[in-house]
């Protein structure tokens, strides 16, 4: 027995079937208007220059990074006025754990479109696991701005991946120009300007030269792992200093004790430091936060620590060439090595390549969006050759730029986040803190960071 | 109904008499007075952060809390701060991710109660072949570590579960929704549960269901009427230890909730709290006090049961 179709109960079908073409055309009538529509339509006024992103209205991408609120806030807004007029809104997310959460998400099939890595070791784990989506043409014309190192870093063998965002230098010495004049004394130029300066300084006895601190919690060592770079960077360049990296030059090769002794004849020399702490030892015991604070003091002349050490000193200290706290770039041990820089950044790697999130590649890339995120606020800063150097308003800044961007410069990434991280954030902080809390000597610390390098 | 209240009686003798027992032995006044002494020690922590929460910056950063009692100069600045000022892409303060907290802890509660409830009650009255060894396989399933299962877990909601081309389990498509949480905090909390509830269970009279199946009762009407009313402490204490767990956590949320503020709950909300380099600590001690409020308030509702609910289960077992 077949069910008899009533005739309300054909008009209902019908009506259902009218309904279902309706809802179907309606879909497809609105997915065209977003896509060929809005792009045929330019973007006028402000949002005139962002025509080239344009056709992508009513779509998301998301972000994840380690950046958090105030610095992320800041991000937001540089890309406030590209999502207004794109209609792409960039769903941002910050985390502490953004290196233990990342991985668990990609492998989890849950990645974000995009993630900021700042460490390369990181970006190079991430890339293994096939997640990690090839940047479009433009993004990789528009690395053209920055020097061609930068794009080794954003490249996993070989194949550039992520472009890079911000840069962080870390070759800077914190001292206190009005005490250096009240002094008399000058901002050394060459590495045997700095040490005889420091001799100076010890033997006038009224500060010691230099203060430090590597304390750091969980991640104690790190900042001697940034003068071991220097020192390395300074002295022979940036070849031996990638064969270091790359572990074909092992900690126990000669040139790196010999550079490990010039670190010891620095900031292990008794008469030299701890300016306001104490001995060599306490080095080790004092956290970098605290490192500087005796600059201020007059107990201590200088401290060798990165750009970001700016949001350390305290509210309404004066910072600048004439103020109480400023910064020298410390120079190359060896002469010949052209202007080293070492410095930290931060890499965009893309997860998927839908239409709208390669446009939000392509304008994170270009220097359009540096310059917009350097006007937002300051402690922010690009190697991108196409940032005006006068957007800086922070003398810091304007230096780290001038330096960062300069092209007879020697830039390297900072070594301990290139390396496996069994070394690089394991055995080589833990060697050089023993190093500086037992006084141990410098092959036995040299062989133990070379034992624990992966095989 | 009322049978099931007179026949309560005999069930409860045990544990009244171990509880007068354990109230007497709680009576002599040097057990008194180190109860007090250890309630202070435990106390003056959270005195602290309590004290902090209302310190301006400053101050917390040069000199200890004790301090706030010689100099005091106490504000609500903070507390302004956390709920009001935004941050995390997120304007509206951290009552949004009071509502998320919410909407996250209670159904994570609420159903892993009521499927340990009715496992429980099946694998301890319902009698089937291998019975014990389901129940054994549950408790067994207590020793995977939560860590383990998360990437699997992630990997099965955002891509399904294939043998071959064979497709088992379809994508969810759950992301950006409280669904995945729920699910995971569910998971990881059943074995304990269905072993807690079947173990209490397990030990009401056997003459009482009997009764109840000569009157006609089916195994539902069982479980409702009289099952359900009788393991009430049990249940509420297990829900106390599930609402604590599932709204202090933060790794299965930032794992499973994807961090983002619409589902994101106050934990991950916290742990942002003093920015990248700690440049505004404290923000968190009074962001902590603020989460501290609601399962306070949920234990002092419930600690009645909690406590009878401890006594039964351990002295009966």
């Amino acid at each position: 027995m077949t069910t008899p179709v009533t005739p309300g109960r054909r008009r209902l079908l019908a009506g259902s079937a009218v309904l279902a073409l309706a809802l179907t055309a309606a879909c497809s009538n609105s997915s065209g208007s977003g896509g060929s529509g809005s792009s045929a339509a330019a973007l006028t006024g402000d949002c005139a220059k962002y025509q080239a992103y344009a056709g992508h209205s009513g779509t998301k991408v998301t972000m994840y990074a380690s950046i958090l609120s105030p610095e992320s806030d800041s991000l937001e807004k540089s890309w406030s006025e590209f999502s207004s007029c794109t209609g792409i809104k960039i769903v941002y997310e910050g985390s502490n754990d953004f290196e233990s959460q990342l991985p668990v998400r990609v492998s989890g099939g849950n990645a974000p479109d995009f993630a900021i890595i700042p460490q390369p070791g990181l970006l190079a784990q991430m890339v293994k696991t096939g997640k990690v989506v090839k940047p479009p043409q433009q993004t990789v014309d528009n690395e053209s701005k920055w020097s061609p190192v930068w794009k080794t870093y954003g490249s996993v063998n070989g194949t550039f991946y992520a472009a890079p965002m911000s840069a962080n230098m870390k070759s800077l010495v914190w001292y206190s120009p009005k005490a250096f004049k009240a002094a008399g004394y000058e901002v050394p130029k060459t590495w045997a300007d700095l040490m005889a300066l420091s001799d100076r300084m010890a033997k006038a006895g009224a500060a010691k030269p230099w203060c430090g601190g590597i304390g750091s919690g969980t991640a104690t060592g790190w900042p001697a792992t940034d003068w071991l770079e220097e020192v390395v960077l300074g002295s022979y360049g940036g070849d031996v200093y990638d064969q270091w990296v790359g572990h074909k030059v092992k900690f126990g090769d000669e040139k790196i004790t010999t550079a490990m002794k010039t670190v010891a004849d620095w900031m292990q020399n008794p008469a030299w430091v701890n300016g306001g702490f104490g001995d060599v030892k306490s080095i080790a015991t004092t956290t970098f936060q605290d490192a500087g604070t005796p600059i201020l003091s007059g107990k201590c002349a200088m401290l060798q620590q990165a750009s970001f050490y700016r949001a350390q000193w305290p509210k309404g200290t004066n910072i600048g060439p004439d103020g109480d706290i400023f910064a020298f770039h410390l120079p190359a041990v060896n002469p010949q090595v052209s202007n080293p820089v070492e410095g930290g950044g931060e890499f965009l790697a893309a997860f998927a390549d839908r239409p709208e999130v390669q446009a939000v590649q392509n304008y994170l890339s270009s220097s359009e969006w540096a310059s917009s995120r350097v006007k937002v606020s300051q402690g922010w800063v690009s190697a991108n050759q196409g940032v005006d150097k006068s957007l800086y308003t922070d003398p810091i800044d304007k230096l780290s730029a001038e330096a960062l961007t300069d092209p007879a410069a020697t830039f390297r990434f900072d070594g301990s986040d290139l390396m496996p991280a069994a070394v690089g954030s394991g055995a080589e902080w833990k060697a050089l803190t023993a190093w500086f809390a037992e006084g141990q000597a410098i092959p036995k610390v040299a062989a133990d960071i070379d034992a624990a390098w992966p095989q | 109904m009322s049978d099931v209240r007179e026949s309560e009686a005999p069930v409860a003798v045990a544990p009244v008499t171990t509880a007068k027992a354990v109230r007497k032995s709680f009576s002599s006044p040097i057990a008194s007075a180190l109860v007090i002494a250890v309630t202070v020690l435990w106390t003056i922590p959270t005195l602290g952060l309590l004290v902090t929460s209302l310190r301006p910056k400053e101050d917390v950063a040069s000199s200890g809390w004790w301090e706030a009692f010689v100099h005091p100069d106490l504000g609500l600045g903070n507390y302004h701060a956390v709920l009001f000022e935004g941050g995390f892409g997120n304007s509206a303060g951290l009552l949004p991710f009071l509502v998320n907290s919410l909407a996250i802890s209670v159904p994570a509660t609420v159903f892993p109660l009521v499927l340990a409830a009715m496992a429980a009650y099946a694998l301890a009255w319902v009698r089937f072949r291998g019975s014990d060894t389901v129940f054994f396989v549950i408790f067994a399933l207590q020793v995977v570590p939560l860590q383990m299962a998360l990437i699997p877990l992630l990997q099965l909601f955002s891509g399904g579960a294939h043998i071959g081309s064979v497709e088992i389990i379809p994508a969810l498509d759950l992301k950006g929704t409280y669904a995945p949480v729920w699910l995971a905090h569910t998971m990881f909390a059943l074995p304990l549960a269905i072993f807690l509830l079947h173990n209490f269970i397990a030990q009401l009279p056997r003459d009482l269901m009997e009764a109840a199946i000569v009157d006609g009762a089916s195994h539902f009407k069982i479980f409702r009427s009289i099952v359900l009313p009788l393991c009430a402490p049990a249940l509420a204490s297990f829900a106390i230890f599930q609402f604590l767990w599932v709204w202090n956590d933060l790794l299965v949320a930032l794992t499973f909730a994807g961090g983002t503020p619409e589902v994101a709950p106050m934990t991950a909300r916290l742990a942002q709290m003093a920015g990248s380099t700690g440049q505004r600590w404290e923000l968190l001690t009074a962001g902590a006090f603020l989460s501290l409020i609601v399962p306070l308030a949920v234990f002092f509702a419930l600690q009645r049961y909690f406590v009878r609910g401890l006594l039964a289960g351990s002295v009966k077992g």
